[in-house]
């Protein structure tokens, strides 16, 4: 099987859709001529020409909200954000317009909009660029949240959320565009709501989303090396919808759980999960469920001190040992 | 507030000479229903049937009536929460529209919606969007899909005075522009910003749709009193974006003779003064204008007026009644239409927990 990177998985993605599938437009600021901010769109413009690829002005409000409309008509926008950050000044039109215009339609209308970009800190690039909103989107209904962790689940994810018909807010790590992962030639989908058990365990269950499935997976390596513990790790995929049975079903074995992810704490996802496993499984837990976030302040541009900020396989082992 | 004064003949624009008398007469009727409709809402609102927000077209019913009237297979409409107006003259019914007012399961969005969200797609009618000119891009996204199918249609996309100072109206005036999308921007200008004048709201040159030479687009400005006058400047610029694929800003002259919304300052002596709601009532209002003006083409009596607005205010109070007697849907549709995989129970919407209510 081919090792390809993330950022060409999902260029592998935008390709294949776009032929199956005319209505199909790539949009953003820098996705054509340019081949991409991080050349995730790279040869497209080229191959597809302007009509299917489209560089937009600095304008999200702007351009989300005319991928909004368009998207009412029928057309399938994938609009790319150069930064998930930058939702913010196009906040109105996601969540006022993309994700409530069907209930306020009575189930009239739906909106076929993947709207994607990076959502990650670790680069320094200080706090106005480096949020996740994961959380806050997963919080309104008729908007679905999905953060794939590796080239593997990122073409397959991407390639159902297009063909998806609700609005789907797809969210990628600059960390992982140049990381490769094996990716078959042969066609294939990944489900929303159906989440990657990525090491099968037997004491703890370390559940994340996005890169954080990978400092799990790490730290999963270390704690069997070094510590005999057996951790099972569960890679969410999607948060909204949410592979409820997959955790209930794991913590339910393991009997502990900790929650990992690079968002901020309060009111997180995994503030979430956890209220779920102790609200269904109370008697199957014999530790509290415990959660690893980036340390709750703005992201830090600090090179050095960033790296302590967002959560470090180390940081995952030690927690464990706490409740192991 | 001045109103500029018409001084063109605009019966004889080529759109409104080709009239027939029953088109004439429909136009005059539509309008009718309008101001019947929304005097009937106010009715049951303050008779405590109706809850939230509700704003009212009563004064402007020339703008929706016009603009619609022009309508081919391929153009649309959106726009913002002052929606009644736009949703009758697109055909939707009297008694859809109050039952969503009502909040019933007979409503047009099934009770979801309220007065701020009535939508027909199937009439391209997409709204009725409640956030200050937060309908201006999606707008502009259907001017793009009509242009990415190649079909020769137009979005004409509405929007109060208040609006034009929000960023997305120019964030989408540049893109419109810069892409030649075929959108029609029609400022409903009636003088107010909810409880805030134009004057003191509002910076600019000659008029408000001005800006639009910032952005080398075409504009205009005209009398909202005259349906005729409404139409051939409509027109115009839905030729512009039909033939040339381009947008344009039009901004219409009206005024409103109800608040903002119903619980406005307005009503104990506010932002404006009751004479200046008179003034408009007698010299401007669009439907005394048009029933004017027909009667003295030859083509209405009064008694005709008569049954006009007669059947239009029974219409209305049966709507009331339809809307009265309609059920509230049940429970169990609170968590419906919010994603269409679920509604659908495709793959998709089964896979996955997509409610976190238990």
């Amino acid at each position: 099987m081919p090792l390809i990177e993330y950022r060409d998985a999902l260029n592998q993605a935008f390709d294949e859709e776009m032929t199956r599938d005319e209505n199909v437009v790539l949009m953003g600021e820098e996705v054509a001529e340019y081949n991409g901010a991080y050349k995730v769109t790279k040869g497209l413009w080229k191959k597809w020409g302007s009509k299917r690829v489209v560089d937009t002005p600095i304008s999200e409000a702007g351009f989300i909200g005319m991928g909004v409309g368009a998207s009412m008509l029928g057309i399938r926008p994938v609009m790319e954000l150069m930064f998930w950050s930058f939702a913010a000044v196009a906040w109105d039109q996601i969540i006022n317009n993309a994700a409530q215009v069907r209930y306020m339609s009575g189930g009239l209308i739906n909106c076929p909009i993947v709207i994607r970009g990076p959502a990650n800190g670790g680069t320094n690039v200080g706090a106005t660029h480096s949020h996740n909103h994961e959380s806050f989107l997963a919080n309104i209904p008729g908007l679905k949240v999905v953060c794939p962790a590796t080239a593997y689940d990122a073409k397959g994810l991407m390639k159902t959320a297009i063909r998806d018909n609700d609005p789907v807010m797809f969210m990628e790590n600059t960390l992982l565009y140049g990381e490769k992962w094996e990716v078959p030639e042969e066609e294939y989908l990944i489900p929303l709501g159906k989440a990657d058990i990525k090491r099968e365990g037997t004491d703890i269950t370390l559940i994340a989303h996005g890169r954080a499935a990978l400092t799990a997976c790490t730290a999963a390596d270390i704690l069997a090396a070094e510590h005999n513990i057996s951790a099972e790790v569960i890679d969410l995929r999607s948060i909204r919808p949410l592979d409820e049975d997959a955790i209930l079903e794991s913590v339910s074995k393991t009997h502990r759980a900790i929650y990992i992810e690079e968002a901020k704490p309060f009111c997180g996802v995994g503030a979430q999960i956890s209220s779920m496993i102790m609200e269904k499984i109370f008697d199957e837990l014999d530790a509290p469920v415990l959660r690893i976030t980036s340390i709750d302040a703005p992201a830090i541009y600090s090179p050095e001190l960033e790296k302590r900020q967002l959560p470090r396989p180390l940081d995952v082992v030690e927690k464990v040992l706490s409740i192991c | 507030m001045a109103t500029a004064v018409t001084t063109t003949d605009f019966s004889k624009a080529p759109i409104n000479a080709k009239l027939s008398t029953e088109q004439k007469l429909k136009l005059l009727t539509e309008m009718v229903r309008i101001r019947r409709f929304e005097t009937e809402s106010l009715r049951q609102y303050n008779g405590g049937k109706i809850g939230g927000f509700l704003h009212l077209y009563n004064g402007q019913e020339s703008v929706a009536v016009g603009c619609v009237s022009l309508m081919g297979d391929d153009d649309h409409v959106i726009t913002a929460y002052r929606d009644h107006g736009h949703a009758l003259a697109v055909g939707m019914t009297m008694n859809e529209c109050m039952a969503e007012l009502y909040g019933k399961a007979t409503g047009c969005s099934k009770g979801k919606g309220g007065s701020m969200h009535f939508f027909a797609p199937d009439k391209n009618y997409w709204g009725g969007h409640g956030i200050v000119a937060g309908q201006t891009p999606l707008g502009l996204g259907l001017g793009y899909a009509l242009k990415y199918k190649g079909l020769k249609g137009a979005a004409m996309c509405f929007m109060g005075d208040g609006a034009v100072n929000q960023g997305c109206f120019y964030e989408s005036l540049n893109i419109a522009s810069l892409f030649e999308v075929p959108v029609v921007y029609i400022i409903e200008n009636n003088g107010y910003s909810m409880g805030t004048s134009l004057a003191r709201s509002s910076a600019f040159k000659s008029c408000l749709a001005e800006r639009a030479e910032g952005f080398g687009m075409a504009w205009g400005k005209c009398n909202g009193t005259d349906i005729y006058e409404v139409r051939a400047n409509v027109q115009e610029a839905l030729a512009r974006a039909h033939i040339e694929s381009k947008p344009t800003l039009l901004e219409v002259s009206t005024y409103r003779y109800y608040g903002h919304s119903v619980a406005d300052a307005n009503h104990t002596g506010g932002y404006r003064q009751k004479d200046e709601i008179e003034f408009y009532k007698q010299n401007h209002d669009p439907i005394q204008h048009y029933k004017r003006r027909l009667i003295e083409e030859g083509v209405l009596t009064e008694e005709q007026y008569e049954q006009i607005d007669e059947a239009a205010k029974s219409e209305a109070a049966a709507a009331a009644q339809f809307a009265d007697e309609s059920p509230v849907a049940g429970e169990e549709t609170i968590t419906q239409d919010v994603y269409f995989e679920v509604d659908r129970q495709t793959e998709a919407g089964r896979t996955g927990k997509h409610f976190f209510n238990d």
